[in-house]
This record gives C-alpha cells, sequence and structure tokens, in this order.
C-alpha cells in the first residue's frame, strides 16, 4: 500500500496551519518514531507476559510448606511494592549494572544486561509482586472444600494447583490483574530515564530536533490512550470467554 | 502387607483427634467388612464427619489406626495418591469443580491423576452420568444443575476413579426434600451393587433400610451400635434414646 499520500497530506496540513508532525511526512522522524513504539510495544508485551508468569509462581511458592521460602517471596513482594519503580530501575541500571560488565573482543568494558534488558527484568519484577499479591486474593477465594475434593480425588498439591485453584483464581483475580497490567503498560515509558528507545525517549529527540512539542505530547496521549484501550478491550473480551455459566459474576 | 477379603476393609482402632483444645474423637474403634453399609448417626459436633475425613487422610489423627485394605492410612510414609484411589468421598456442599462441564468433572482427576487414556474415560465417564440418571446434562456446568443433580455429578465423579470404599458426608443435608430422593436412589444402587459404603446421615428411614450395621455417635465416642432392626426397636443407652426420640 502507497502511503505517500498520507505523508503529502500532513506536509500540507504543516504548511497551511503550522501543525508541525514531522513523524509522518519526514522519512528520518517517521522510522524512529516508529521503532520507538515497536520497542515499547516489546517491552509491553515481555512485561506483561513475565509478570503475569512471576505472579503466577509467586503465588505458588506463597503456599510453599518451606518457612524460607514463604520468607523469600514476601521479602521480594515487599521490597518491589514499597520502592518507587524510577528507583528500582537507577538500582538495577547504575547499581548492579556496574558491576555486571564484561570485556569484549576489543578490551572494552561493556554492560553485560543492555538497559532494555534491564527495563524488561526490573518492571517485570516490579509489576509481578503486584500480581503475585492479586493472585493470592484469587487463591483465598477459592473455597476451601473444592480443594478438598480435589484431594480427595487424588490430586498432588502441584496438581491440584494447576487443574483447579489456578483456574478458578485466575477468573476471579482477572478485575484486579486488568487494572495492573494497564499500569505496566504506562510505566514502561520510565524507561527513559535509562535511555531505553522507547516511545516517549524518541519523542523527545523529535521535539528536541523539530521544536514541536505540543505536537509529540498530543501523538504520545493518543498512542497510549490506544495501546491501553487496546489492552483493556482484548483483557475483558478474555474475561468474558472465561465465564463460567452459573458461577461467579456471571 | 497383603490384605485379603476376609480381612476387614476398614478397621478403626482407638483414633483420637483434636483441633485445638476440643478433642473431636475420643477412642473410636469399628470395622467395615467389603460389600457392607454402614451409617454413622448421632448429633451435629459428635466427631461424625471427622471420622469420615480421617479415613480419606484429609485430616491427620494423634493416636490410633486406621487400616484401609491393611494399609496404614496414618503412616508418614503413606503413598496417599494410592489411598484415595481406593477411597472415594463425596461431601454436603457437593464441591464440583465450578469451571468445568459435569463429564468433565467426572473425567479430570482419571486424566489428571491416574493419566488413564481419554477416550476410555470419556466412555466411562459417560456410563457414569448415564447410571446416576444425568443423560443430557453432559456439558451443562455444575451452577446450572440443582443441588441433587450436582450431588449425583460427584457420586459419578467418585466413581470414575473405581474406588474400593466409597464414604458419603451428609450427602443430602444441603438438598430439598424432593431431591433427597434422587440421589438415595443412587446409593441404594450402589450399596446393591456390593459398594462398601460408609454415610454419615440423618436419614434415618434411609440408615434403617439400607444399612447393614448402625453406629451412633455423641461428644466423640461411639455411644451404641447394632443391626438396624435392632437399634432401631430397642437401643439402650439413654443418650441414644434421647436423640431417636428427636429425629424420629
Amino acid at each position: 500500500m502507497d502511503l505517500q499520500p498520507v505523508w503529502d497530506w500532513f506536509r500540507w496540513l504543516y504548511e497551511a496551519t503550522g501543525i508541525k508532525l514531522t513523524i509522518f511526512y519526514d522519512d528520518f522522524d517517521r522510522s524512529r518514531f516508529f521503532n520507538g513504539f515497536l520497542t515499547s510495544v516489546r517491552l509491553m508485551g515481555v512485561c506483561l507476559v513475565a509478570s503475569v508468569a512471576i505472579g503466577i509462581v509467586g503465588a505458588w511458592l506463597q503456599g510453599a510448606r518451606s518457612h524460607l521460602v514463604r520468607l523469600v517471596v514476601q521479602a521480594y513482594i515487599q521490597f518491589f511494592r514499597n520502592t518507587p519503580p524510577l528507583v528500582q530501575l537507577y538500582f538495577f541500571y547504575f547499581a548492579l549494572g556496574s558491576y555486571l560488565r564484561i570485556t569484549n573482543e576489543n578490551g572494552l568494558s561493556v554492560p553485560l544486561v543492555g538497559n532494555f534488558a534491564w527495563a524488561a527484568i526490573c518492571l517485570s519484577f516490579y509489576a509481578g509482586a503486584f500480581n503475585v499479591e492479586i493472585f493470592r486474593a484469587g487463591i483465598e477465594a477459592v473455597p476451601r472444600q473444592t480443594i478438598e475434593a480435589a484431594e480427595s480425588l487424588g490430586y498432588s498439591r502441584l496438581k491440584a494447583y494447576l487443574y483447579v485453584i489456578l483456574p478458578l483464581a485466575f477468573r476471579i483475580s482477572l478485575p484486579a490483574l486488568n487494572n495492573n497490567l494497564v499500569n505496566l503498560i504506562k510505566t514502561t515509558t520510565i524507561s527513559y530515564a535509562i535511555a531505553v528507545p522507547e516511545m516517549l525517549y524518541v519523542a523527545n529527540q523529535i521535539w528536541s530536533d523539530e521544536v514541536n512539542v505540543p505536537e509529540m505530547m498530543n501523538v504520545l496521549l493518543v498512542v497510549y490512550v490506544s495501546l491501553v484501550g487496546l489492552l483493556v478491550w482484548a483483557m475483558s473480551r478474555w474475561e468474558r470467554a472465561m465465564r463460567v455459566p452459573g458461577w461467579g459474576v456471571s | 502387607m497383603s490384605w485379603t477379603p476376609k480381612e476387614p476393609i476398614v478397621s478403626v482402632r482407638d483414633v483420637h483427634k483434636r483441633f485445638g483444645a476440643v478433642e473431636v474423637l475420643k477412642g473410636v474403634s469399628f470395622d467395615v467388612m467389603k460389600g457392607e453399609v454402614i451409617c454413622i448417626i448421632g448429633p451435629s459436633g459428635s466427631g461424625k464427619s471427622t471420622l469420615l475425613r480421617c479415613i480419606n487422610a484429609l485430616v491427620p489423627i494423634e493416636q490410633g489406626s486406621i487400616l484401609v485394605e491393611g494399609q496404614e492410612v496414618h503412616d508418614p510414609a503413606l503413598d496417599k495418591l494410592a489411598l484415595r484411589r481406593k477411597v472415594g468421598m463425596v461431601f454436603q456442599q457437593y464441591n464440583l469443580f465450578p469451571h468445568k462441564t459435569a463429564l468433565q468433572n467426572v473425567m479430570m482427576a482419571p486424566l489428571h491423576v491416574l493419566k488413564q487414556d481419554k477416550a476410555e474415560v470419556e466412555a466411562r465417564a459417560r456410563r457414569l452420568i448415564k447410571k446416576v440418571r444425568l443423560e443430557g446434562k453432559e456439558d451443562a456446568y455444575p451452577g446450572e444443575l440443582s443441588g441433587g443433580q450436582q450431588q449425583r455429578v460427584a457420586i459419578a465423579r467418585s466413581l470414575a476413579m473405581s474406588p474400593d470404599v466409597m464414604l458419603f458426608d451428609e450427602v443430602t443435608a444441603a438438598l430439598d426434600p424432593e431431591t433427597v430422593k434422587e440421589v438415595l436412589v443412587t446409593i441404594r444402587e450402589l450399596a446393591a451393587e456390593g459398594m462398601t459404603c460408609l454415610l454419615v446421615t440423618h436419614e434415618m428411614g434411609f440408615a434403617r433400610e439400607l444399612a447393614d450395621h448402625i453406629y451412633f455417635t455423641d461428644r466423640g465416642v461411639i455411644v451404641e451400635h447394632g443391626p438396624p432392626a435392632e437399634f432401631f426397636a430397642n437401643a439402650k443407652d439413654p443418650r441414644t434414646r434421647q436423640f431417636l426420640s428427636q429425629i424420629l
């Protein structure tokens, strides 16, 4: 599909009104903004999946027999829930990152973990801490008798968790999970602070070069509203698809 | 240890169980032979349900011994899966898995726990659904079924594991009077087929008709027991007589 007429229209818009959306008609800006968008979407995707996985595993470990395991999970939750995500990001990138360096083939010291990876790790654990608590609340809402029925049928603790507790807890947790994931999507913008070339970062570069701050601010708002809207729509579809006739809020 | 059908299939010896400061079972002993139907009756809080749950190792006991087919249930090294294959349990509140259909509820444990072949499990599950007279309800979710229907699915779900002993914990207590009958018909058929059944029940008419032996428990001990005809006609203990006069 040839989009040249669209780009030309935006150039005409600029010439006619002064609204300077270079990300449409300037090839270089368009390409860097698009790459920033893709970086953001990739970061969001990785963090969504990883934080939900952390939540599921963490909630399982919270019920572990070992006191030590439960203590570690609790410490993790407290650490990530009670510190600002930006401080966490700085801590990972500047404090931990300064130790994790290797010498490359040219004899230069380079970071072992790049900034995108640090952002993904930090944000996944940050949202994951909340997800653990969200799933725990869901698990606690599963009736004790239902779990007992599974036990009486010979289910082990792990199998009862996988086949009975988790499917029910997940459905109970979905609305709260939905909230936290929306929050996660929006929080990806803080990776700006460690120069991950995501959307906010490239937008800043563009408005510095083109002096079109109001336009880029509007672009950012529209894109984030759309991305969050897409997630909320997908989550509510999922919620509907998982609804069980005659059970819970149906 | 090998067990032969000449020995009791369930043997309970001097079982003690306490929850905190409350001693719920204070030395209970009885035997159940293969194919027998045992009814345990008594006022609420007398430890009837706890007793059934001990037999299934759902709750640990403090003292005494429970043998199922010669295997000590209280042994810490016990393979609970092996025990629970032998002992099926049906609960007062049905406790079906609400996110699965009736048929899936029946199929789940044989698939997940016993890892049996899916086609074979499904065929067996359909037969069991038919057996409990719920043909046509295979794809209904528990929330779409009446209490009596859910309880029959729960019975089919237990039977799918091919147990040797079935425990029924006040299975009709949460049902409407009309639907009680549907469930009792199912249990009666099971008993007629020779299934060993332990029932905690308040259905005295049913206990009188079906039981080989009745145990009356009060405050953690077996007060009196006997075959139904004898038990209901001339109970000796004053506590039994008082209980029977209140509910008959």
